[in-house]
């Protein structure tokens, strides 16, 4: 298997104006795997957004290379190659929706593809249905829930059949309601659709749902490891300035009172299991749905 | 003060032949009509080029009442030629108020003025009424399109218009939210002469501002991001499509135009 994006000993430097330079990052290395789900966490200005420009060729290395699949993003003839097979969604939903309707925002990427129209309109479809806004086709993009307008940016992108979806912080700007309905659609892109996600994100209890985390670090990979071997270590990540998911926290703070876990719990369900494990009572999980 | 029901000459979704014909029909057709307008001066002339639009409003179906409210932010400009007119214009006195005095020529050409503004406005609302934004960028995008050998830039004209139109509401709202955080914080628009008011509207600007640049900015990236690469190559959702009523509604409204210009 290939990895679809390969980011190999990658430094880079911003031009901070009068001769500065700022180092986002420093020999970073890294394999996006197909169909992968990839959480990014790390304090502000730590290089996250600088990390996922240089994925789709928005920023190229100064030093080191970075490839998707056999192109590499220095190379300027693949630029467009590159971004659609990996594609980019932002923070702020306003900011990336260009047209009147949202139909016409999903279209917008195959269109600039040259995909004849036929074929544009089952993209277009076909997008929607998978981020569930069948329906809203005709909407004014301002008349939509940040949510929604999330979703729709979403659908723009997967419009161009990428291989790979970076998303940087696309939940930063949401209501409770909209995090949760965006995580759910990414959640379902990865392991229904088979295409990688980089979810870069400053809330902890969506990365726990991803097959790795990267935590980062002054323009460096500080820590990587599946969900688990990353959260068990609050110590660690309290010195990078980051918080654990509650849970975790809660189950440190038991083990401190001499409480002992099989294992470091990262969601509420898996704390409720294991709490019902201890009490003699077996996993509670559906008991805990049923409330 | 309310920005969300400002929008004058908002698209009204319908199945009308008026709905139906190609943005480039209809736009070539009201600009013809207007061109004529401005060149001749016939009272039987304007009712003649009053025809075919009072025509399209009808076949529209739009509420004749939508129609004319975009008649009303131009209220002021017509009241105020007109006047400029009827006293400004040499020729026979008609009435004097103190030292001015109002002149046969002057209500004529003052009239004239009115007419064709009406006319104008009318003739532009019936189309932008009756045509999705997305259609009227493309049309005039496609009708620009020979001038951009000369270095018309039309399809840049064309997306600048498709993100203005998208970005309107949003600024607007932003407006709104700006204005009551700042009136939340005692900040006062409605009283004071016009200095003081315009004043008052430098804190709401300012921040206005500096947001849409950094919308600008972001926007530009996720369009870049989104393969965006200018006109060249570009496919379209919804290709524009010349019908037959098309070219039947582009002769017949043609040839009227043109009788109209060359007879009057
Ligand atoms: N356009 C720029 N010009 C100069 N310096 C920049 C620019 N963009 C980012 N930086 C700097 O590069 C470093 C990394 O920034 P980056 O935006 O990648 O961080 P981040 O992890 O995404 O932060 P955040 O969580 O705030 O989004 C920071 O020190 C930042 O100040
Ligand atoms: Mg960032």
């Amino acid at each position: 298997m290939k990895p679809v994006v390969h980011v190999e000993n990658v430094s880079y430097a911003y031009d901070g104006g009068n001769q500065e330079q700022v180092e986002a990052l420093l020999d970073v290395s890294l394999k996006i795997w197909p169909g992968e789900f990839v959480a990014v966490i790390g304090h502000n200005g730590s290089g996250k957004s600088t990390l996922a420009k240089h994925m789709n060729a928005l920023l190229v290395p100064t030093r080191g290379n970075v490839y998707v699949f056999e192109m590499n993003t220095q190379d300027e003839s693949w630029v467009w190659e590159i971004r659609q097979t990996v594609g980019m969604v932002f923070q702020n939903p306003d900011n990336q929706i260009v047209a009147t309707t949202v139909e016409e925002d999903v279209a917008f990427g195959p269109e600039n593809l040259g995909v004849e129209p036929g074929e544009i309109r089952r993209r277009v479809d076909e997008a929607l249905a998978l981020v569930d806004m069948t329906g809203y086709e005709k909407s004014a993009p301002h008349m939509l829930s940040g949510g929604q307008k999330q979703r729709v940016a979403i659908a723009g992108v997967i419009a161009m059949r990428p291989r790979c979806i970076v998303l940087d912080e696309p939940t930063a700007m949401l209501d409770p309601v909209g995090r949760t309905e965006v995580l759910r659609t990414v959640r379902r892109l990865a392991s229904d659709e088979g295409i990688s996600i980089v979810h870069i994100t400053h809330f902890m209890n969506e990365a726990v749902y991803a097959d790795r985390v990267i935590v980062m670090e002054e323009g460096r990979i500080a820590l990587s490891g599946t969900p688990r071997e990353v959260f068990s270590q609050p110590a660690t990540l309290r010195k990078l300035d980051l918080d654990v998911p509650q849970v975790t926290e809660l189950a440190g703070q038991l083990q401190a009172a001499g409480v002992a876990l099989s294992r470091c719990p990262l969601t509420v369900e898996e704390m409720a299991d294991d709490i019902g494990t201890l009490l003699g009572r077996g996993p509670c999980r559906s008991e805990l749905h049923s409330h | 003060m309310n920005f969300a029901n400002a929008a004058v000459g908002q698209y009204m979704p319908g199945e009308s032949l008026m709905h139906r014909l190609d943005p480039r029909t209809k736009m070539l057709v009201s600009l013809g009509i207007i061109i004529v307008l401005f060149v001749v001066s016939n009272p039987l002339a304007y009712a003649l080029l009053a025809v075919p639009i009072v025509l399209a409003i009808a076949i529209s179906g739009v509420p004749v009442k939508l129609v004319f409210r975009s008649l009303r932010p131009l209220t002021f400009i017509m009241v105020l030629t007109f006047v400029l007119h009827l006293f400004m214009d040499p020729g026979e006195a008609l009435f004097s108020i103190g030292r001015i005095t109002a002149t046969d020529q002057g209500l004529r050409l003052g009239i004239v003025t009115v007419v064709r503004l009406t006319l104008l406005v009318l003739a532009t609302s019936i189309v932008t009424m009756t045509t999705s934004p997305i259609a009227f960028t493309d049309g005039l995008e496609r009708l620009l399109a020979p001038f951009a050998r000369l270095g018309l830039p039309a399809h840049e004209l064309a997306m600048m218009m498709t993100i203005a139109l998208r970005f309107i509401p949003t600024l607007l709202e932003e407006t709104d939210k700006i204005m009551k955080a700042q009136m939340a914080r005692g900040a006062d628009f409605e009283s004071g002469n016009i200095a003081k008011r315009a004043k008052a509207m430098i804190p709401i600007l300012v921040p206005l501002f500096v947001s849409a640049f950094r919308r600008a900015d972001e926007l530009a990236v996720a369009m870049e991001a989104r393969c965006y690469r200018g006109g060249e190559g570009r496919t379209r959702l919804r290709e524009l499509a010349f019908s037959g009523e098309d070219l039947a509604v582009l002769i017949v409204a043609g040839a009227y135009t043109v009788a109209v210009a060359v007879a009057l």
